[in-house]
């Protein structure tokens, strides 16, 4: 059985180009130009998926993107496995693996189709209102069972090896659909010298044309014409054609989303291919031909295989040369439906019409008879019978008689619905035309035009007019001296669907509304009857909608069967809002190159290539890479940490510290402008002098701080956290250029152009000492908390004298080019003396142990200078600075603040997690926090844990006993001391 | 994504720039003189319309400059810039 439902005489699926693929591990062929459902379709293979909740077997119901049913998951290989793909738009080639979902063991016998026998059972809620009890069951028991039934395909595992690109695109005019209105539209737009994109979503230009091969426009057939129209506008120079590429997102200023398939189409492509690009297309105007879907037909059964809309049938059979049965009853409620009739004659599938119209026009009945179709008029569909195929469907004829036609082919022509998803985006209102019964666009609030069969102008004549004209619209100008509209000689009659009845299965029947969800009339009538009126709440209560085809075939079908509930015209009953994406987009695509290591910015100090060399293991600070610790072979990070301590305490340690940010503050006001901003007084700050700043943001919080040295009169150099350079910098602009602008003072942020080693402990200036020229690093002439200017091995510094580690030590400032050079200087002459090379997590136990904050670790966005013992540094008698009146508000200076405390154990030697909470000596259960622990280590120096925390009033408090809470275990006591642990009085600083 | 018309380099897209908050809003020239509840108005009261609003931005990616910009909170369409100091065109910020 090779291709055995193929037309010879239809379709343009290149037939000297056969093509061998795989569904379900079945090896089939199709044609270059198939669908995987067209190949399946010409193969007989009609079953293509379950459905969701009753695993009934589902064939397709459509031929493009508003397919509900036949969802695959396609296989090209490790991290490249795509789950929920519609058969219906996946163009095959050689090798293309495909499986069908939601099945098991296999498609042909499937286990969870028992809930389709149980299905009076499983109504609207079933889930909500069985599985509430036990609570406990619902993880354990009835959530795995329940993902196991339902669910579509499953997410990747392993990383995607392709490539994505993204990019910006700008046009004049950007068209969206290539159906005859697009065509049309992008003739009359680039007519003129602005540039026109032309996008599509399908494989090649043409839309509902390439499914109606028998229309004529401007005296051509109709693929004589796409062919034409595709050829000239590829000729100008200013269109740019876009297949396979969908409009998924309609944005503010006219920015629409596009995402193309690139390869995906491709036989052989290899891993790391570029797959799909995002393009951000800004348009100074747009016109939107997304044509219209078509509507099912409400009636038992309407989900069985062989039963599909018109609509998709004439698709199948005349672009993709498909037999699709033998016998074929059109329900029909549109003319539309007798052009799909007529097809399905000629293509010699015996037809019946069924339409639920009394009156029809004479020429269409005409033609019906010399194709020997018999009409049925004003008759109804009741069921479909059959299993996995349909094998008749009973009718019900205008004497109320019953009938039953046999068939295995049963096409829906329900009606149309404009594609008005990315008009309403664009937040465009949206207007319910009784003429289309559906929503059309109405007020545009962006420079977009709708044309053809997207707001409503079904006949070909009218969406060749329509598009043209939005296209010229578009263009501004007035290129129809050159152009007429295409004409097209077809008399189709103007959709109108006043006064067409409807079947709304209202007799017991239960007809599928959502295909994809499994959501069926009785559902939708429970949940009214239950209370859920508003289209927002039955929407969710029955999940009608909101599967991945977002009820392209069912939103409106739902509306009249909830109209009809609640005895409320369909356009009253509501919509919904339209949201991106219009069809699934990847997440490679969005993410484009933003991923791995180009996901965010790695920055590395002058001397990470070293560290790593010696074995550093790193952490991330901010963007910033940091060496957390050196461990020699065998050690933990416990003990590396102890050793770099020890050593630097007893020797010198070094550590690199280029991450801190750095400012330089420069002009006559900088001294005025430093006391604006930060609570310190600057003016007597005498050159070559340094000051530890306290930057406060204006509601009085702790927003950073740093060691400010004074360079010269008017030139300031600040250093800030690492990670808080990049908004301290932000402040300073802020208030610089909109608060006092008159200020003479120039900012430039530094931070790359200064590596800085920091040297600290006793031996501290031994070592330098050999390598520095220019400058007297003598305990006389340097004190601490001075800066100088001079060289250090050879390089220009400026050398700091301050210490984060209460040991003598300095911070050599040099050019990051230079850095390295220093670097290997520096550790060259502190291996003489036994030094060590530390990183960040010895200097936050060294810090600690002095009790030096950390700005984000002792204070958290509501913590004042005072709060953490700063108080000291505020600059009593100046009039203002950022942030001084706030300190001064009732709340600031309310007792019972938290304090900064130190905290040792009492009778235990367990370091707290950072975060635990400090409750009372014998506080009952349950008791509340009366602060919580910052910062916690295991201290070399005392030998035994230590932690900073912020209590309640704490400092009145040191001597207390409190509890501190453990995530794995009983509270344990710690007694409250000062936060400095370490030689309080500061004579280690002198080495 | 927006369009942003930085007075000192025109229209860049949203991604080069930084919201910077309600514009207008001024910072007693004296603090010392100024009651807890007006200090406490200028920290944290907002208008918050849903409609137009007078706002800064920061050309954080670009040159750098705040700028006051006015925006339709409900559309998300501004109508207009003008340089940090200066006066809104008939904006009803009120302050």
């Amino acid at each position: 059985m090779s291709q055995s439902f193929r037309l010879r005489d239809k379709g343009r699926v290149d037939r000297s180009r056969p093509v061998s693929f795989s569904f379900d591990g079945r090896t089939l062929t199709g044609y270059v130009g198939d669908t995987l459902a067209s190949a399946l379709l010409a193969n007989g293979v009609h079953v293509m998926g379950r459905s969701f909740k009753y695993h009934r077997p589902r064939s397709v119901l459509g031929a493009g993107v508003e397919e509900p049913n036949a969802l695959v998951t396609v296989d090209r290989g490790r991290g490249r496995i795509d789950a929920n793909i519609l058969a219906t738009t996946l163009e095959i080639h050689d090798g293309l693996v495909a499986r069908s979902q939601n099945r098991w063991p296999s498609l042909t016998l499937d286990l969870g189709a028992v809930n389709n026998i149980f299905s009076a059972f499983i109504p609207a809620g079933f889930y909500y209102k069985t599985f509430m009890w036990p609570r406990a069951a619902w993880k354990s028991v009835y959530e795995p069972a329940i993902r196991r039934m339902a669910g579509l395909g499953p997410p990747p595992v392993d990383r995607d090896p392709d490539s994505y690109a993204s990019q910006f695109d700008h046009c004049e005019v950007l068209v969206v659909g290539a159906g005859p209105a697009g065509l049309a539209a992008a003739l009359a737009a680039s007519a003129g010298p602005g540039r026109v994109i032309l996008c599509d979503e399908g494989a090649e230009a043409g839309g509902a044309l390439l499914g109606d091969p028998a229309a004529a426009i401007d005296g051509l057939a109709a693929w004589d014409w796409v062919g034409k129209v595709v050829a000239e506008l590829s000729s100008r120079p200013n269109v740019t054609i876009l297949t396979r590429t969908t409009a998924f997102r309609y944005g503010t200023q006219n920015m629409v989303g596009l995402v193309e398939r690139v390869s995906d189409h491709l036989a052989g492509s290899t891993p790391g291919i570029l797959r799909q690009r995002w393009r951000q297309v800004r348009a100074c105007q747009v016109v939107l031909a997304t044509g219209a879907h078509e509507r099912p037909v409400l009636f038992r059964g309407n989900d069985r295989p062989g039963v599909m809309l018109a609509s998709a049938a004439r698709i199948y059979v005349n672009r993709y040369g498909v037999r699709l049965g033998s016998r074929c009853v059109v329900a029909t409620r549109t003319d539309s439906g007798y052009q799909t009739a007529f097809d399905m004659a000629r293509a010699r599938i015996a037809t019946t019409v069924l339409d639920m119209r009394a009156s029809i026009a004479p020429a269409l009945s005409a033609e019906a008879e010399r194709l020997g179709i018999e009409v049925i008029a004003a008759a109804r569909p009741i069921r479909a019978k059959g299993g996995r195929r349909v094998t008749a469907v009973e009718i019900e004829q205008a004497d109320g008689q019953r009938r039953t036609l046999r068939c295995d082919l049963v096409l829906m022509a329900g009606g149309w619905v404009p594609v008005v998803h990315l008009f309403s985006q664009s937040r465009g209102k949206l207007r319910w035309e009784e003429r289309v019964e559906g929503y059309v666009p109405d007020a545009a609030t962006q420079a977009v035009r709708c044309a053809g069969a997207c707001r409503g102008e079904f006949a070909l004549s009218s969406a060749l007019k329509d598009g043209f004209a939005a296209g010229q619209g578009a263009a501004g100008g007035d290129p129809g001296a050159i152009h007429g509209p295409p004409t097209c000689s077809s008399t189709e009659a103007e959709v109108d669907m006043r006064d067409v009845p409807m079947s709304v299965a209202a007799d017991g029947g239960m007809a599928f509304i959502d295909y994809q969800n499994d959501v069926t009339t009785k559902d939708l009538r429970l949940a009214v009857r239950e209370g859920f009126h508003s289209v927002e709440h039955f929407k969710r209560y029955t999940t009608t909608g909101m599967a991945t085809d977002q009820g392209r075939t069912s939103n409106l079908n739902a509306m009249a069967v909830v109209g009809d509930a609640l005895h409320r015209p369909m356009g009253q009953v509501g919509i919904t809002t339209f949201r991106p994406p219009y069809t699934p987009v990847s997440f490679g695509a969005l993410a484009g190159n933003n991923r791995g290591e180009l996901f965010a910015p790695v920055r590395r100090t002058p001397t990470h290539d070293w560290a790593a060399a010696q074995g550093a293991v790193f952490e991330d600070v901010g963007l910033w890479k940091r060496a957390r610790y050196f461990p020699k072979s065998g050690e933990s990070m416990d003990e590396a940490v102890r050793r770099e301590c020890r050593i630097t305490r007893a020797v010198a340690g070094v550590l690199d510290a280029s991450t801190l940010g750095k400012i330089e503050v420069v002009g006559p006001d900088a001294a005025e402008f430093m006391n604006r901003m930060y609570v310190n007084a600057w003016t007597k700050l005498k050159v070559g002098a340094c000051r530890y700043g306290v930057l406060l943001r204006d509601d009085g919080f702790i927003f950073d701080d740093g060691v400010v040295g004074r360079i010269a009169e008017d030139r300031f150099h600040v250093t800030t956290t690492s990670g808080g350079a990049a908004g301290v910098f932000n402040l300073m602009e802020d208030y610089l250029q909109t608060e006092w602008p008159d200020l003479r003072v120039w900012l430039t942020s530094t931070t790359e152009q200064w590596a800085v080693i920091s040297v600290q402990g006793p031996r501290a200036r031994a070592i330098l000492a050999p390598l520095v020229e220019d400058v007297d690093v003598s305990a006389e002439a340097f004190a601490h908390m001075t800066v100088r200017e001079g060289r250090i091995a050879g390089v220009p510094t400026r050398l700091f004298r301050v210490s984060f580690t209460g040991e003598l030590g300095f911070e050599v400032n040099v050019p990051s080019s230079e850095g390295m050079r220093v670097w290997e200087a520096i550790c060259a002459e502190g291996r003489k003396h036994g030094a060590v090379v530390y990183g960040t997590e010895t200097i936050h136990v060294l810090r600690a142990e002095k009790g030096f904050i950390i700005v984000g670790q002792e204070t958290d966005g509501t913590t004042t200078p005072d709060d953490v013992g700063l108080g000291w540094a505020i600059g009593k008698t100046k009039p203002d600075f950022v942030g001084k009146r706030s300190l001064s508000l009732p709340g600031l200076t309310a007792p019972g603040r938290k304090q900064l405390v130190g905290l040792r154990p009492i009778g235990h030697e367990t370091v707290p997690d950072e975060g635990a909470q400090l409750i009372g000596e014998a506080a009952p259960t349950p008791f509340s926090a009366q602060g919580h622990v910052t910062s916690a280590y295991w201290s070399e120096a005392l030998d035994g844990p230590i932690a900073l925390g912020l209590l309640r009033n704490g400092r009145a408090r040191i001597g207390e006993l409190v509890r501190v809470t453990s995530l794995v275990g009983e509270p344990r006591l710690w007694r409250v001391c000062d936060p400095v642990f370490l030689d309080p009085k500061g004579h280690r600083l002198n080495g | 994504m927006l369009l942003i018309d930085c007075p000192f380099c025109g229209q860049r897209p949203e991604i080069e720039f930084r919201y910077a908050g309600e514009a207008h809003v001024l910072r007693p020239i004296d603090p010392r003189e100024c009651e807890d509840e007006e200090w406490a108005a200028y920290l944290y009261r907002r208008r918050n319309p849903a409609g137009d609003h007078a706002e800064r931005w920061h050309h954080v990616h670009g040159c750098r400059r705040f700028f006051n910009a006015r925006r339709h909170t409900v559309t998300d369409l501004f109508s207009g810039s003008y340089p940090a100091g200066t006066p809104g065109p008939e904006c009803e910020a009120g302050q």
